[in-house]
């Protein structure tokens, strides 16, 4: 089974971010970071992998920083690197990526695809569901866990009241949520022979793909509005007064 | 320009973001579509203020949820700039009709104007990012992040039959654990982290949960370590919520969980800790042990 993982390198969560000249600053970034998302959708396509005798490869779009991540997946247990070369991934609108992707995906011949549901940068979650609609498959969203079932797939996904489990064949998408398991820790064996692994790198033409002219562009960053300083309290005893705040300023109780 | 916008259901009735999706198109100068899929809540909608038609698309494949399908069903009668919730449904159904289309969609906006000018927060609202798109696209919009049009109006319903073949079959399904109210749905949320001490402590935030109205919701580190459900998590991997009312005991505010309700009306931070970072985005900060606090709000709640 050709299993893609579509992965994302993002500002560690806890990095500051700063705007600069009216950009964020990508170069003050402390600390890149698989997005949180793509770590569950990695383990579980290792664990997919490793009972149906699969082969993962592992897909990301951006700047030669991305190796890093790759290198990362591969000390995990990815078998193929591949990284679609772009300079500046913000710049690109969502039809431009999706199609960078869609057609990465194509490309190895994949028969699943696992990502996350969001990417902890945009939070926008728009890549499971738009590259499915490009390569005309189901998407599974808000998925934890997925498993091989005769000729397709088994998953729990969250609904509106409560959980689901269901059934999808190939050719399919699963964009993940948080769930129990957490991304494997590499062995040491597994980052010397990451080391050695070649990462494909790729460019839009290679796959045939004309990405255009953005749709739409990015006029510039601000840092999130400040709020005023709040009003401070001591003890337990300015519980009763701040209870009467809420209803006499705030008006919300 | 025309606008759609992709109506966001409840259960059986119209969720309240549709009529904040109205609004936010109004404010733009322009009537709006409104599209029902599977019919739910179409009569409501058609009471919203600005609305010039709603559609109907009723279908089989409404009756359990599959993105691809629901987009192919409605996706024949969308035009133009097409407004959706940035809901789990509403942005995975925009997404794919986004595709579908070959335009480009912008998501979990904050703010909109003439342009169009789109305002959203990235790294969680670490920044905020300010984009003009030309043409037709998708744009997801914030629940409670615009103000919803008025009710009152009575434009006329359409009914499309346009159902889609459905590839995703529900084997079974599992009632949540708990039936209290989701965080992302509430107006007032109270939330606990780690210095509450232990999972057996929530349920004195429970209690004054259930006084109030208000949704229970917790720090990364005690969902992380004591195991409290994911649902209930609100930050960066978490939810991000937008309720009238946010209450944090026992939260210090690490970065990630600031980003997932900074953007609360009103914050209310308990901590025993004056230099807590929780209290640097509070309306109201109380320095104080939660063991003598939360009694208090219980006693002062229950007596408004």
């Amino acid at each position: 089974m050709n299993i893609a993982v579509l992965l994302k390198q993002v500002p560690d969560t806890t990095a500051k971010i700063t705007v600069a000249d009216g950009r964020v600053d990508e170069n003050a970034v402390s600390k890149w970071s698989m997005s949180p998302y793509d770590e569950y959708a990695l383990e579980s396509a290792l664990q997919l992998s490793a009972g149906v005798d699969g082969t993962i490869t592992v897909v990301t779009a951006g700047p030669d920083r991305c190796n890093r991540m790759l290198t990362d997946a591969a000390a995990v247990g990815a078998d193929n690197l591949v990284r679609i070369d772009v300079e500046d991934l913000s710049a690109l609108d969502s039809t431009q990526v999706q199609s960078l992707l869609a057609a990465a995906v194509q490309n190895i011949g994949a028969d699943v695809v696992f990502c996350g549901k969001q990417a902890s940068d945009t939070n926008a979650g728009s890549t499971g569901p738009g590259v499915a609609e490009l390569m005309e498959a189901a998407c599974v969203t808000l998925v934890s866990e997925v498993s091989a079932d005769g000729n397709g797939f088994s998953a729990m996904r969250q609904s509106s009241s409560g959980s689901e489990r269901i059934a999808i064949t190939a050719p399919c998408i699963f964009a993940f949520d948080k769930g129990t398991i957490e991304m494997r820790r590499p062995n040491v064996r597994g980052i010397m022979m990451a080391k050695k692994k070649q990462i494909k790198v790729i460019s839009a033409a290679d796959l045939g793909v004309d990405i255009g002219a953005a749709s739409v562009s990015i006029s510039g960053h601000t840092p999130p509005s400040q709020k005023a300083a709040g009003q401070m309290f001591e003890g337990a005893d300015s519980v009763s007064v701040v209870v009467g705040k809420l209803r006499d300023e705030a008006n919300v109780i | 320009m025309t606008f759609t916008i992709i109506a966001e259901s409840s259960g059986d009735s119209l969720h309240p973001t549709t009529a904040q999706l109205v609004g936010a198109a109004s404010s733009l100068g322009n009537g709006s579509t409104v599209i029902c899929p599977g019919g739910i809540g179409a009569a409501e909608a058609a009471t919203i203020a600005g609305v010039e038609k709603v559609i109907s698309v009723i279908g089989d494949c409404f009756s359990t949820f599959d993105g691809g399908a629901w987009a192919s069903a409605i996706n024949s009668v969308c035009n133009g700039v097409i407004f959706a919730s940035a809901s789990p449904i509403g942005r995975e159904i925009a997404a794919r009709i986004a595709a579908k289309r070959g335009i480009p969609i912008i998501q979990d906006a904050t703010g909109l104007a003439d342009g169009i000018t789109i305002t959203r927060p990235i790294y969680s609202g670490k920044a905020v990012e300010i984009s003009t798109v030309a043409g037709d696209c998708v744009i997801t919009l914030r629940p409670n992040a615009f103000d919803a049009a008025e009710g009152g109006a009575s434009a006329p319903v359409n009914v499309v039959d346009q159902s889609a073949d459905v590839t995703i079959a529900v084997m079974g399904a599992i009632a949540k654990a708990s039936e209290r109210l989701d965080v992302v749905e509430a107006d007032i949320i109270i939330s606990g982290g780690r210095g509450i001490g232990s999972i057996e402590n929530f349920r004195h935030l429970e209690e004054v949960a259930d006084i109030i109205g208000a949704a229970v919701g917790a720090s990364r580190a005690v969902v992380d370590e004591w195991g409290m459900p994911h649902s209930m998590q609100v930050g960066q991997t978490g939810k991000t919520v937008t309720p009238s009312l946010y209450i944090a005991v026992g939260i210090s505010g690490a970065i990630q969980h600031l980003a997932g309700m900074r953007s609360s009306k009103f914050i209310v931070a308990i901590n025993k800790d004056p230099d807590a970072p929780i209290f640097g985005v509070a309306d109201y900060g109380i320095v104080a042990n939660w063991e003598d606090a939360v009694p208090a709000l219980k006693t002062a709640l229950a007596a408004l």
